[in-house]
């Protein structure tokens, strides 16, 4: 077995046993603290697909971040409000229900990602860096300015919204459907990664020239990944604004998209589990540190500095070795 | 609209350009000579901001303030490229942008624990302050007048730095290929240092001069940042020309946009909706102004292919 497998499988058995463990034990503070970590895992393993597969550099992934966000804040509030979202060509009062939430913020995401992605995937390297983090910005001061929902102040719904068969309020029945759609996340990826379209993404990153003499436009098979990455992480945004029963601005700053970024890097870009592995050591450091200093951010820029100077490949790489390299 | 008002706004625009235009210059000139995506550009800004607060705290001369910020800026880019940044230029754009990510972190927070969280007010000294008559009996503020005149004759300066002295012929054959002007024996270490602390310095200093008209603070570093991208994006990564052209246009389209959309939607709408529709496009402009750039030219008005 290859070592990434057997870390890829322990890291699976921990996420299973404790949580479970801790709640047996009564410390449902970790369990929530858990949830968080495979929300934002969900998070960067969308951003890994654009990221580590297509090596499309994204610093505005908050922008999905924060719609699925505001999807599940904007669907839950008029429900809440009894002020109906649409009363024309159809009655729809909103909606309470996560699955028709995830829905929702998964085609909002994808819309959000074709219209970013048509744009700055006609430019690239570090023209695509700046611009994507541009358009993160331009949401956000939106977001800010639009005084419907909340403005700068965001907006908090008061109950979570609720999953057919599960009491989604009970922290580990939370976490277990947040966990199961980690698992569905990472699957496919998984799936997107072997197949043929994920070999022409990779090659797509490790040269464009020949994929295009081939007879594949490394355009569309960018876009398609791109669209695919912000999908799954404006379904992280939905499922942590529920988390947190509130969204704001702050879920589309460009804070959030470093964050997002950081996930795939501290854990390993490329790897499948490398986001997990980033997201689980990111709120790890944040939940010690922080509780150290009130300037934990410091420390975590010098932790950052070490694994870019020295330690590339990431925890990942640390664990089970650089990935034998194809490029 | 009374005349007045748009020679005002347009003089607001010019202002908010022309600092920009200090901040995108540094950034752009790194990225043509060095090849590097500087995210802690907003944290030299930051520095200089705080570097002429505290002097001018200390000293209450303004001039000394401003050197303050030129010389902390500069000595700190200066020693964050020959610590981290001079490691990064060999590697690719994702490794360069998590680490002055890091940096940013760094900066800040080191900054929030010297200075603390609170906003720091630097005034505006009392010989530059209060408003003067431009012909046409035009009321503004004597010292926004002066900073867009600092502005442009350090726009000017560094074209001529650029184009006539021995340094920017150097940093012009940086651009062009760096291997061949280190086999001519130029010590091209020592170029892309002065080249970062020059970019840094002048980030300070336009944080020093808007840290005057709005508070220093924390995090003040990285709207600027941001929009110092958009700028490069617009004029086209590496050119100065493109960094000035790009700088003006955002500051007027970001100046007009928040007067005049709220105008014309009222046109059309009611006036609370139209307010609201208005204020929130406007945020957005000049971010459209950049994707249409985008559409029409996709390496910016000067960029090279």
């Amino acid at each position: 077995m290859r070592r990434e497998t057997f870390v890829n499988i322990a890291a699976l058995a921990a996420l299973f046993v404790l949580p479970v463990w801790a709640n047996a034990t009564g410390e449902t503070y970790w369990v929530t603290l858990t949830t968080k970590v495979v929300i934002l895992a969900i998070a960067g393993v969308g951003l890994n697909l654009a990221l580590g597969l297509g090596g499309l550099v994204s610093f505005g992934h908050a922008a999905f971040f924060g719609v699925g966000g505001y999807v599940m804040g904007i669907l839950a509030s008029h429900l809440q409000d009894y002020v109906p979202l649409l009363t024309w060509p159809f009655l729809f009062e909103g909606s309470n229900q996560m699955p028709v939430i995830w829905l929702v913020a998964l085609v909002f995401g994808a819309l959000t990602a074709l219209s970013i992605g048509l744009l700055s995937l006609r430019t690239s390297g570090v023209y695509f860096i700046m611009i994507t983090l541009a358009f993160g910005q331009m949401l956000f001061y939106f977001a800010i300015s639009w005084p419907a929902y909340g403005g700068e102040d965001g907006l908090s719904i008061y109950v979570r919204n609720e999953f057919p068969g599960l009491n989604t309020l009970v922290p580990i029945e939370f976490y277990g459907l947040c966990l199961t759609v980690l698992v569905a996340v990472l699957f496919l990826v998984w799936r997107i990664s072997l197949s043929s379209f994920g070999l022409a993404l990779g090659a797509a990153r490790q040269n464009a020239e020949r994929l295009q003499a081939v007879g594949i436009e490394p355009f569309r098979i960018r876009l398609t990944a791109f669209v695919i990455s912000g999908a799954i992480t404006a379904l992280a945004g939905a499922m942590y604004a529920d988390l947190n029963r509130f969204v704001s601005p702050n879920m589309f700053s460009w804070q959030t998209s470093g964050e997002i970024m950081v996930f795939v890097i501290l854990g390993g870009v490329g790897r499948l589990f490398g986001p997990v592995l980033g997201a689980a050591l990111f709120i790890l450091m944040e939940h010690i540190l922080g509780g150290m200093s009130e300037f934990w951010h410091i420390y975590l820029g010098f932790v950052l500095l070490g694994v870019v100077l020295f330690a590339r490949g990431g925890l990942m790489g640390l664990l089970a070795g650089r990935e034998v390299s194809h490029d | 609209m009374p005349t007045y008002l748009i020679v005002e706004q347009l003089l607001n625009g010019l202002q908010f350009g022309v600092m920009l235009f200090l901040s995108a210059a540094g950034l752009t000139l790194i990225f043509g000579v060095m090849g590097l995506i500087n995210l802690a550009h907003g944290s030299l800004y930051m520095i200089g901001a705080f570097a002429a607060a505290a002097v001018a705290g200390a000293t209450g001369s303004f001039v000394m303030a401003l050197a303050a910020s030129l010389a902390a800026a500069a000595a700190a880019g200066a020693l964050v490229e020959i610590l981290v940044i001079r490691r990064l230029y060999d590697r690719d754009h994702l490794d360069q942008v998590l680490a002055t990510f890091a940096l940013i972190l760094i900066f800040s927070e080191g900054t929030r624990w010297m200075f603390g969280s609170f906003p720091l007010f630097l005034d505006v000294p009392s010989y530059l302050s209060g408003p003067v008559t431009l012909p046409g009996g035009i009321q503004y503020p004597l010292y926004r007048l002066t900073i867009i005149g600092i502005g442009l004759a350090i726009a000017a300066g560094l074209f001529l730095l650029i184009a006539r002295t021995r340094i920017g012929i150097r940093i012009r054959a940086g651009e062009a290929d760096r291997e061949m002007i280190a086999a001519l024996g130029v010590d091209i270490s020592k170029l892309y240092t002065l080249v970062f602390a020059l970019g840094a310095a002048l980030a300070g200093l336009s944080g020093a001069l808007v840290g005057a008209i709005q508070s220093v603070q924390v995090g003040m570093g990285e709207p600027v940042l941001i929009l110092a991208f958009v700028v490069i994006v617009i004029g086209g990564i590496g050119s100065i020309k493109g960094a000035l052209v790009g700088s003006l246009l955002v500051g007027l389209t970001d100046t007009f946009g928040r007067i005049l959309l709220p105008v014309a939607f009222g046109t059309f709408m009611e006036p609370s909706a139209a307010n609201s529709v208005g204020a929130a496009l406007a945020s957005m402009s000049i971010y459209l102004l950049m994707a249409v750039v985008l559409i029409v030219r996709p390496t910016g008005l000067y960029g090279r292919a």
